[in-house]
């Protein structure tokens, strides 16, 4: 039995222990979500993050990440409240066919999560990994600068109104 | 998807010791470290049936320790964790430059060193820098652990001097002897990322107060069945200075070292051509092909 | 415009980000087999024997044959000579001999470890020019497909008449399609017998069509669903009557639904490709540069079997000359046989081969004569009015001027070529850098009469409770059919976007709005739904004065229009424009009913060491008559852009005895993030009066534009004429030790 925490949640794999990470979440989990490209590490539609970091799902038995944190394109958002990326890619045009996306999307929301820069090289260098057939990646590119942006202004205007909310006064023990 | 899980058995040991006992128990056993060349076969459906020794688990092989006079790299210490360790980028950058051009990222994470090793593939990145840095291949087996030459641990494609119950547990890289003057990795790959190189480079290169070679380390990958060290350009160019006729000798000597081949990835006369001018231009940066 | 020339936001774009659109993988099928294939290991020959071996347990298994297919075993295209398993007659590697379906997906494919095929060789026709000596007769007694004569002038006085006389010979290869989802479908009957297959395709209907000779029954007892597709490219046109043939055959015989996906290998070694092709030029030219006489002539490889040969030939034949004026054209084609796997369908379909070499061959003539290669162009280019080498007159929406102009001012590309000269002056540069240019044109929707013989029908449905539907075949693969069909529905209507839905392409639902290729469906489904909208609109004035403007005001008068049935509908049918007139024997007159233009200005720079090449600069202009949604249509060009960067400088299909030696992305080389530049892409809008706002048709011009202007590019670079692609490091590097040796 192998125990994984799939989406913040805790889930048992009780079948094969060399069955691949990404079958377990799409047969035995129904988490469809992630695909299979190539079964080779080419071209990426299989990323999901493992304790934050994103690998090819398709070469993981599940034995291997026993205990670990697993997240899926599941773990973003709906399709009535899509996250910061999920909402840029759609309004830059960063899927069309969508079959790579998924595994974009996690690549991308790792790079972005670690705080990753919206200059146009670290963000080609960091999606290098994942393959696209039909948008020639420059849409893709600048939906992740554009979640980026989104997501350091959030950063900066909660930070900003941390700062000026006037400190609780504490009670001195009588 | 062609792999049949139902069909494999897998040893999960938790420590070194317990490995090294279940391999001997079981010499049949495949040790997996991040699977990204092992998962490939798999899924292909060559690799059902088989007993899969996991080594995943085995946390004190997955450290970095300072030792005297150099790094010791646990053997499933991955390629990520490599090129972002402070030590490997002051030390030995031409093992960072190498990691970062493995695959993407998503492949980076998962591959060890020690896996890339041990399955000894004549295209691997790591291979020409560890082969400059003279790098030592620690072992262990029922019977001990020995020390291996970085020169001696490939015998030819896919294939190690390992026997056939040894694992490998960490790879010594001693700092060197004094700063480089000059230094380079360089890989022609079929693209800009995340390919397999036709040809790959690194050098390392010690001069004296005249100008003239102290010192080459300069080795190729995928240009023979293992990566190479120039031997024959290495002792012609010591106390020699890199320009002129020397250059050519040496150039023409490069033809002695290596054998590559016409395959699918790139033919032997661009691989030569290529490798003949990376060594030129090291040798002589003004070098213009 | 409320909804035209917006950048909506993706139709089905929500539940493709959130994992939540399922693709045909992604449905779980209870009790369903998994569907494998084996398929010849050799070229040409003949089966003698099948021997399945006997410690396998077979019980498990079910087999399909040649022999159990009720009907007739050939998959239908445009001519019957493709069976769908392999009888006896084998006439390329990797042809389908049998089919195996097993509850297990990995034992299925063990299976096929278990059956050993003896076969008698015969020798193999692997090159075109074999095919034309007839090393063997393949195909009636000539081994061609299709054989086409364009004629314009007289070019044999046209000729005599020339100046200079400049030839070239231009080789382009094969490519795989590469979409990230392999073809997939799945397949059942149900109880009432009807057949049911659903997938990742592009063209249901051409499903529908060829399930009817192999399983014959009534048309309504056929049904075909179009599943989310992951890109198609062309490479899903055809090849799902092959695949979903192969699945139905297989639930018929067990009874039980059959999944059939491939894996990247598989898809790679079997699937079509795009045509290989050889096309020699030969110009008279004046010495001004006017171009007065040009006979090409064109060889394809169509491979083992007809299947789309004579409609890539076409194509490719009528935009053989290139966007120019010449009054004596001559252009010979034809479409061999071999036994490499069968050529199909792949963005361009035929012109991409034969305009790199036109454009090509114009940087040829350029150098030859000594004028500068973009004042060649500006001196040949259509305008308005101008005579195809087909004898079509350029009436209207000719942007080739504008899309030159624009693309290379933008791009500075005079300055830029100076530079690069400069820069190349030097010796102690490390790369050598070049500067290059051309421009295509793509004519948009069948060819001739093909979209008469389509007869294209779609249309709306208001249902009664208020919602519009878009009613067609045509289907959504990634490059925004859902999307700009709503929009022009909506902007007819004059309601919002979000108002519009689109019904799944399923062959029980939607009328047939013909193939989703050929860059056809937003110019001619498009007009047929702007029809349909006008009759809705017509129809709710009638009934109430105004359209309305609010979901509450649509329902009240949805119902009202319905009158008791649960929805009304409204079906147009295509209708050529009488202007266009053409002669399938002469080959004359209107290929098509409108041209997209396109220019493109590439700057790169190849390493001195490596020979890698490493494109600094993209930019583009395209004329695509109106963009109904700018984001998508952007998308659209960078996207072709990009997968002709893989044809020019990447993408070598690498074959043995007839088989693909690189068959997974390990080997056959995509670009990656870091491989593609961005991109600066304008939109030019020559309206044409028959599509839809103006628009005409971008699918495929993308793809034609960039692989010549690479080559020039290396050209300018190096002193390298490079007559052929991949332009990869091995080539380069062989032609400047050439060069040198010279």
């Amino acid at each position: 039995m192998i125990r994984l925490r799939v989406n913040g949640e805790t889930r048992l794999h009780k079948g094969e222990p060399f069955k691949r990470l990404i079958d377990v979440l799409r047969e035995d989990f129904h988490l469809t979500g992630t695909k299979e490209g190539c079964g080779e590490g080419e071209c990426g539609a299989c990323t999901v993050l493992v304790d934050r970091e994103p690998v090819n799902s398709c070469l993981i038995p599940v034995c291997q990440v026993a205990g670990r944190r697993i997240e899926t394109v599941e773990s973003l958002g709906k399709p009535d409240s899509l996250n910061v990326l999920q909402d840029a890619f759609l309004s830059e045009g960063g899927t069309q066919c969508g079959i790579c996306t998924p595994g974009f999307l996690m690549t991308a929301w790792a790079y972005v999560r670690q705080g990753g820069r919206d200059d146009e090289t670290s963000i080609r260098k960091a999606l290098a990994g994942n393959l696209c057939r039909c948008t020639g990646y420059q849409q893709i590119v600048s939906s992740v600068i554009k979640a980026v942006r989104e997501r350091n202004r959030t950063v900066r205007e909660r930070n900003k109104i941390r700062g000026s909310r006037p400190r609780p006064l504490r009670k001195r023990a009588k | 998807m062609r792999g049949d899980p139902s069909t494999m058995e897998v040893l999960r040991p938790k420590a070194a010791r317990e490995a090294v006992r279940l391999l001997a128990r079981h010499p049949e056993a495949i040790p997996l470290a991040g699977g990204t060349d092992f998962m490939v076969s798999w899924n292909a459906g060559q690799r059902n049936g088989k007993t899969i020794l996991d080594l995943s688990s085995i946390k004190e092989w997955a450290r970095i320790r300072s030792v005297k006079d150099g790094l010791r790299i646990g053997t499933l210490v991955n390629h990520w964790q490599l090129q972002n360790h402070a030590t490997v980028q002051r030390e030995f950058p031409l093992l960072v430059d190498a990691c970062a051009t493995i695959g993407g990222v998503q492949i980076q994470i998962r591959g060890t060193l020690g896996g890339n090793i041990a399955n000894a593939s004549p295209a691997g990145d790591t291979f020409p820098p560890l082969a400059v840095y003279q790098a030592l291949v620690h072992t262990v087996s029922p019977g001990g652990g020995r020390t291996i030459s970085f020169a001696d641990i490939f015998t030819g494609v896919k294939k190690t001097s390992l026997g056939p119950s040894e694992l490998i547990e960490s790879i010594e890289i001693p700092v060197l002897p004094s700063r480089p003057r000059r230094q380079m990795f360089w890989k022609v790959g079929t693209r800009a990322a995340s390919a397999i190189s036709k040809t790959v480079a690194a050098g390392l290169l010690w001069v004296k107060k005249d100008g003239s070679v102290r010192e080459l380390r300069f080795a190729l990958g995928s240009m023979a069945p293992t990566v190479r060290r120039l031997r024959h350009v290495e002792a012609f160019i010591v106390g020699k200075k890199p320009a002129g006729k020397v250059l050519d000798q040496a150039c023409a000597l490069l033809e002695k070292d290596v054998a590559p081949i016409d395959d699918i990835r790139s033919t032997a006369a661009y691989r030569l051509e290529v490798s003949k001018g990376l060594l030129r231009s090291f040798l002589d940066p003004s070098y213009r092909g | 415009m409320l909804a035209v020339g917006v950048s909506s936001r993706r139709k089905e774009g929500p539940e493709k980000l959130c994992g939540v659109a399922k693709y045909i993988d992604d449905y779980h099928l209870p009790g369903c087999l998994f569907g494998v294939t084996l398929r010849s290991s050799i070229p040409h020959g003949t089966i003698k024997n099948i021997r399945f071996d006997p410690k396998f347990p077979w019980d498990d298994c079910v087999i399909a044959r040649a022999a159990d297919i009720p009907g007739q075993n050939y998959v239908d295209l445009i001519e019957h000579d493709q069976p769908l398993l392999a009888e006896e007659r084998i006439l390329h590697a990797m042809e389908p001999i049998l089919l195996i379906g097993h509850p297990v997906r990995a034992t299925a494919y063990q299976a096929l470890e278990h059956i050993e095929v003896d076969y008698q060789e015969s020798e193999p026709v692997l090159s075109m020019e074999d095919s034309i000596a007839l090393r063997q007769v393949l195909y009636r007694s000539d081994n061609v497909f299709k054989r086409i004569l364009i004629e314009k002038g007289d070019t044999g006085a046209g000729m005599a008449k020339s100046d200079f006389i400049v030839e070239g010979e231009y080789r382009v290869p094969s490519q795989e399609q590469a979409y990230i989802e392999n073809n997939g479908v799945a397949a059942w009957e149900e109880d009432d017998g009807t057949l049911v297959i659903m997938g990742s395709m592009q063209c249901p209907y051409y499903v529908h069509k060829a399930m009817k000779p192999l399983f014959p029954r009534r048309e309504e007892k056929i049904r075909i669903i179009q599943t989310t597709t992951g890109g198609g490219f062309g490479g899903k046109e055809e090849y799902p009557n092959m695949i979903g043939g192969h699945a139905a055959l297989l639930a018929i015989k067990s009874g039980r639904p059959v999944k059939m996906i491939y894996d990247r290998h598989e898809d790679m070694l079997a699937t079509t490709k795009r045509h290989p092709a050889r096309i020699r030029h030969r110009t008279g030219v004046r010495r001004d540069g006017t171009l007065f006489a040009q006979e090409i002539e064109i060889v394809m490889d169509g491979g083992a079997y007809v299947t789309l040969s004579p409609v890539v030939l076409s194509r490719g034949a009528i935009h053989a000359s290139g966007p120019y004026q010449c009054p004596n054209v001559r252009i010979l084609a034809k479409s061999m046989a071999t036994n490499n796997p069968p050529s199909g369908a792949f963005r361009g379909f035929g012109a991409p081969q034969t305009l790199f070499a036109a454009e090509l061959h114009m940087e040829k003539i350029a150098a030859t004569l000594g004028i500068d290669s973009l004042a060649l162009r500006r001196r040949n280019l259509f305008r308005q009015g101008s005579v195809t080498a087909t004898g079509q007159v350029l009436r209207e929406s000719v942007g080739a001027s504008e899309v030159l102009e624009r693309a290379v001012q933008r791009a500075k590309y005079v300055e830029r070529r100076k530079e690069c000269k400069q820069w190349n002056r030097r010796k102690d540069r490390t790369s050598w850098r070049g500067v290059g240019l051309s421009v295509v044109f793509h004519g948009a929707g069948f060819t001739g009469a093909g979209e008469v013989h389509l007869a294209s029908r779609a249309g709306l449905s208001l249902t009664r409770e208020g919602e519009i539907r878009v009613e067609a075949a045509s289907t959504e693969i990634g490059q925004g059919t859902s999307s700009m069909l709503a929009q022009i529905v909506a902007e007819t209507l004059g309601v919002p976007y979000q108002w519009i839905q689109i019904d799944t392409p399923d062959t029980a639902r939607v009328p047939n709005s013909g193939p989703t290729v050929a860059s056809r469906t937003c110019m001619v489904v498009g007009s047929l739904l702007q029809r349909a909208a006008l009759r809705l609109k017509t129809a709710v004035a009638e009934l109430q004065g105004t359209f309305p403007h609010t979901r509450a005001g649509l329902r009240t008068a949805a119902r009202k229009l319905a009158n008791g049935k649960p929805a009304v509908s409204f079906i147009e049918e295509y209708r050529q424009p009488d202007e266009i007139q053409w002669d399938e024997e002469k080959y004359k007159g209107d290929a098509y009913g409108v041209y997209s233009y396109a220019a493109m200005v590439v700057e790169l720079e190849i390493n001195k060491l490596t020979y890698e090449v490493r494109i600094r600069r993209l930019t583009t202009a395209q004329d695509i008559g109106k963009a109904i949604n700018p984001v998508l249509v952007e998308g659209q060009i960078m996207g072709g852009t990009a997968q002709a960067l893989g044809y020019a400088l990447l993408e070598n299909v690498i074959f043995q005895n007839g088989v693909m030696q690189n068959a997974q992305f390990t080997n056959y080389i995509i670009p990656t993030t870091l491989d593609t530049p961005p991109m600066s892409v304008e939109l030019v809008e020559k309206p044409y009066s028959r599509g839809p706002f103006g628009a005409k048709g971008v699918g495929e011009l993308p793809f034609d534009v960039p692989a010549p202007a690479v080559a020039a590019a290396v050209f300018h670079a190096t002193g390298l004429f490079i007559p052929e692609l991949p332009l990869l490091p091995e080539r380069i590097s062989r032609a400047k030790r050439d060069q040198t040796a010279r």
